[in-house]
C-alpha cells in the first residue's frame, strides 16, 4: 500500500505536467489560481475521519488510488452511445466526455441573453467575466477536494444569463466518463452566473460508460443576482465503482431565490456538498435532496448553509432510502452570522432503512452568532410501514409493486418540492425507474418483525 | 348449536362461497380464535357480533390474509380454493375485500391512482384488460355519487387528512369499485355519526347481490338496522356461541353480551 505522502507526490508530478502542457494557451491569472489551490491541497492532504467535516466518510480509498488525468487523444465517442441519457426537452444540452467539452455531441442553439459555452473556450477570451467570479467563492481552504478541483480546473460549463432573461426549459450539463484501463480522475469546473432578475434551471448530470474505479471531483460556482430565481439539479447516476465528490457553491444576492435539488442514485462513494451563502437581505434558499442507496454504496450529503445577511430563509429537506449495506450521511451545518438577524432556517432529514445492515448517520450542526433567529432541525428514521404495505396488498397490489409505491410516495416528498416543469419530469422519470430496481431486490420482511421494530425514531429540536 | 336454523333459511341452489372449518389462530403465542366453523353462501349477509376482545377483528383480518396472525389449525376454503395458502394480494384478486376498522393514511399516493392500480392489478390477475383513465373515470364518478363523496377528496393522498367518516366511506367506495365476491366490513360503523352511517349502509346495500356475500363484523346492533343480515353469529372468547337470524341481534341489543357470555362460560365448564 502506498502512503498518503507518496500520493501527494504523484499529484505533484501530474500537476507539473498539467501546467506544462497548458503553458502558452492559459491566462496567467488562471495559472496562479491553480498554483495557489494546489499549494493548499498539498498543505492539507486528503481529509480523514478525524476531520469533523468528514467524520462519517472515509476517503482512504480515493487517497490510495493512483488516478491519472484522462488522455488528450482519446477516440471520440459516437453520439449513439449517449442514447440512454438523452434529454430531448432541454433548451441546451452540453456534453462533456471525461471532463472535456464535446461540441459535436452537444445541442447549443443561440438564445437571446443567454451565453453558454465551455470554460476552456472562455479562457481564450478577455478575462473580465471569468476572473470576476471563478475561484472567488469556492472554499479551497476548508475543503481539499475543492482545492484539487481548482488546481486541475481546465474545462466545464460556463453559463451566463443577462439581466432579466427568463428561460423556462432547463439547461442540461451531461458529464460522461468512459471506460479506461487505468483509474482516471476528472475535475469538471462549472461557473453559472445569473444576473439580476433572471430566471433559469440548470441540470448537472453525471453518468458513466463502462466500469472500474474513477474519480469525478466536480465543483460548481453559482451566482444568483438580485431577484434572480434559479433551480439547480445535481443528478448522480455513475457506476458503482465511481468516486464522486461534488461541490455546489451558491452565492446569493439580495432577494434572490435559489433551489438546489440533489438526486443521488448512483456512484460507489459519493460526497455531495451544497454550500449556499445568503449574502444579501431577503434571500431564500431551498436545499432539497433524495439519496437512494443499496449494495455497498456510501452516499454522504454535506450541507453548509451560511446566513450572512438579515431576513433570509433556508429550507433543507433530504430524504434517504437505504437498502443492503448502504451507508447514508446527512450532515447539515447551518451558520448564522452575527448580523443575520431574523434568519429563518429549517432542516429536515427523513430516512427509510430497508435492511438490517443499512446505516444512516444524521447530524445537525448549528452555529448561531445572531440573537434573533429561528432555526429548527429534525430527523426521522423508519422502515416501510407494515400497515400501509398490508393495506395496499389487501386491495390486490402485489408486494413488490406495493413496496415500490410506498418508496415512490416517500420520494414524492422530494419531487413535490421541485417546481413543476421539464426538469422535475426528468427527475421523476429517473426516480421511478430507479425505485423499481430497489423494490425488486429488497426482500419482503417478516410482518411480526417489522411490527416490533417499525416504529419511527425521530427527534426535533427548536433552537 | 343453531346450525339447523341456518339451513332452514337457505335455498337449495345457493353456492357455498366461504367455508371455515375448526379455525384456530394465535397472535404472539396467545390463542385468539379457538375453533371457528362458518359457512357463507353467495348472496348472504352474515353478521359477526361479539364483545370487545372476542376475536371478531382477528377473524376478519385472517380472511384478508394478514400475516401477523398465525393459523395453528383448521382450514378456510374460498370459492373452492385454499384461502390460507394465499397471500393478501392473491386473496384480494380472488375476490376477498376487507373494509378496515382503521383505514391507513398513505401520504404521497393519490386516491384515484391507488384505486385504479388496485382495480387493474385485480383485472390483470383475472386475465382481463387493464382499464385506462378514460374508462375508469365514469365508473368511478358513479360510485362517488353513491357514497356522496366529493371528487376533490380523490385528488388527495390515500385517506390523508380525511375525517373518520370520510375514511369509512372511502373503504366502501373502494369496495364498490373493486366489486368483491366476499366483502368483510370490520367495525365499519364504529365512530360514525348517523348521517355517515346511513350513507355507508346505502353503499353497502346497493352492493348486495346474489353472487356476493358479506360478513359484517360489529360490536353494536345499530348498523344492522340499516344493513339487515340474513344470519347473526355471536363470537365470545374465540368461539361462535350462538347463531340465528336478525332477531338475535335485537336480543343482544336488549340484554347486552353479559347473558350470552355467562351462558358460554357455563357451556365451556361442562366436561365434554
Amino acid at each position: 500500500m502506498t502512503t498518503a505522502i507518496e500520493q501527494i507526490e504523484m499529484y505533484l508530478e501530474q500537476f507539473t505536467e498539467f501546467q506544462r502542457l497548458s503553458e502558452g494557451h492559459t491566462p496567467r491569472w488562471l495559472r496562479k489560481l491553480r498554483e495557489d489551490a494546489f499549494a493548499l491541497f498539498c498543505e492539507r492532504g486528503f481529509p480523514t475521519t478525524h476531520d469533523e467535516d468528514w467524520r462519517f466518510t472515509n476517503v482512504a480509498a480515493i487517497a490510495r488510488t493512483p488516478f491519472a488525468l484522462p488522455p488528450k487523444n482519446a477516440t471520440p465517442l459516437v453520439g449513439s452511445v449517449l442514447q440512454p441519457w438523452l434529454m430531448k426537452d432541454a433548451a441546451i444540452d452540453l456534453v462533456f466526455v471525461d471532463g472535456q467539452f464535446v461540441r459535436e455531441l452537444s445541442v447549443l442553439p443561440s438564445l437571446p441573453g443567454v451565453s453558454v459555452s465551455s470554460l476552456r473556450q472562455e479562457f481564450a477570451k478577455p478575462p473580465e467575466a471569468l476572473q470576476l467570479h471563478l475561484g472567488r467563492y469556492l472554499d479551497t481552504r476548508r475543503d481539499p477536494f475543492c482545492a484539487l478541483n481548482t488546481a486541475f480546473a481546465e474545462d466545464g460549463a460556463y453559463v451566463n444569463f443577462s439581466r432579466g432573461v427568463v428561460l423556462e426549459a432547463p439547461i442540461r450539463l451531461l458529464f460522461v466518463s468512459t471506460a479506461s484501463d487505468v483509474p482516471i480522475m476528472i475535475h469538471p469546473r462549472n461557473l453559472l452566473v445569473f444576473e439580476n432578475e433572471s430566471q433559469a434551471t440548470v441540470i448537472e448530470e453525471y453518468v458513466s460508460l463502462g466500469s472500474g474505479p474513477m474519480l469525478c471531483n466536480n465543483a460548481t460556482e453559482l451566482i444568483a443576482g438580485e431577484n434572480a430565481t434559479v433551480s439547480h439539479y445535481m443528478i448522480e447516476r455513475e457506476q458503482r465503482e465511481a468516486f464522486n465528490i461534488s461541490t455546489l457553491r451558491i452565492q446569493q444576492k439580495r432577494n434572490s431565490n435559489t433551489a438546489s435539488h440533489s438526486l443521488l442514485l448512483g456512484g460507489g462513494l459519493v460526497r455531495n456538498n451544497v454550500h449556499p451563502v445568503l449574502a444579501g437581505e431577503g434571500g431564500e434558499c431551498l436545499i432539497n435532496g433524495l439519496f437512494v442507496g443499496d449494495g455497498q454504496q456510501h452516499l454522504d450529503n454535506y450541507m453548509h448553509v451560511e446566513h450572512a445577511s438579515p431576513h433570509c430563509s433556508s429550507r433543507q429537506f433530504y430524504n434517504g432510502i437505504l437498502d443492503g449495506h448502504a451507508h447514508g450521511v446527512f450532515h447539515g451545518r447551518i451558520v448564522v452570522h452575527k448580523n443575520a438577524q431574523k434568519t429563518d432556517a429549517k432542516q429536515t432529514n427523513r430516512n427509510l432503512l430497508l435492511s438490517d445492515d443499512a446505516q444512516i448517520d444524521t447530524k445537525p450542526q448549528l452555529e448561531i452568532y445572531a440573537d434573533d433567529v429561528k432555526c429548527t432541525h429534525g430527523a426521522t428514521i423508519g422502515q416501510i410501514e407494515e400497515n400501509a404495505l398490508f393495506y395496499l396488498r389487501s386491495r390486490g397490489i402485489d408486494e413488490r409493486s406495493a413496496r415500490k409505491l410506498l418508496l415512490l410516495a416517500f420520494a414524492s416528498e422530494c419531487l413535490g418540492r421541485m417546481k413543476p416543469g421539464l426538469a422535475r419530469a426528468h427527475a421523476e422519470r429517473l426516480i421511478d425507474a430507479h425505485l423499481l430496481t430497489v423494490s425488486e431486490h429488497s426482500p419482503g420482511h417478516d410482518g411480526a418483525d417489522l411490527a416490533q421494530s417499525g416504529r419511527e425514531r425521530n427527534w426535533e429540536e427548536v433552537g | 348449536m343453531e346450525v339447523p336454523e341456518q339451513n332452514k333459511r337457505r335455498k337449495e341452489d345457493q353456492v357455498n362461497l366461504l367455508e371455515i372449518k375448526n379455525l384456530h389462530v394465535t397472535v404472539a403465542g396467545c390463542e385468539i380464535l379457538k375453533g371457528i366453523d362458518l359457512e357463507v353462501n353467495a348472496g348472504e349477509v352474515h353478521s359477526i357480533m361479539g364483545p370487545n376482545g372476542s376475536g371478531k377483528s382477528t377473524l376478519a383480518q385472517v380472511l384478508a390474509r394478514r400475516e401477523t396472525f398465525q393459523v395453528t389449525a383448521g382450514e378456510i376454503v374460498f370459492g373452492g380454493k385454499d384461502l390460507l395458502a394465499m397471500k393478501a394480494e392473491e386473496a384480494a384478486c380472488e375476490g376477498v375485500f376487507m373494509a378496515f376498522q382503521y383505514p391507513v393514511e398513505i401520504p404521497g399516493i393519490g386516491n384515484t391512482y391507488f384505486l385504479r392500480s388496485a382495480l387493474n392489478a385485480i383485472r390483470k390477475y383475472r386475465g382481463q384488460e387493464e382499464m385506462d383513465a378514460m374508462d375508469f373515470l365514469p365508473m368511478f364518478r358513479e360510485r362517488l355519487r353513491l357514497l356522496e363523496m366529493d371528487e376533490k377528496l380523490m385528488n388527495r393522498s390515500v385517506n390523508e387528512g380525511f375525517s373518520g367518516g370520510e375514511k369509512k366511506r372511502n373503504e366502501i367506495l373502494q369496495m364498490a369499485v373493486l366489486e368483491p365476491k366476499l366483502a368483510i366490513l370490520d367495525e365499519t360503523d364504529s365512530g360514525l355519526d348517523i348521517d355517515a352511517l346511513r350513507i355507508v349502509a346505502k353503499g353497502v346495500n346497493a352492493m348486495r347481490s346474489s353472487d356476493r356475500a358479506m360478513l359484517v363484523v360489529t360490536h353494536y346492533q345499530r348498523l344492522l338496522n340499516h344493513i339487515v343480515p340474513d344470519f347473526v353469529h355471536v363470537l365470545v372468547d374465540g368461539r361462535i356461541v350462538r347463531s340465528g337470524g336478525p332477531e338475535l341481534a335485537l336480543e343482544l341489543e336488549e340484554k347486552g353480551y353479559g347473558w350470552i357470555e355467562g351462558e358460554a362460560r357455563a357451556t365451556a365448564s361442562v366436561p365434554a
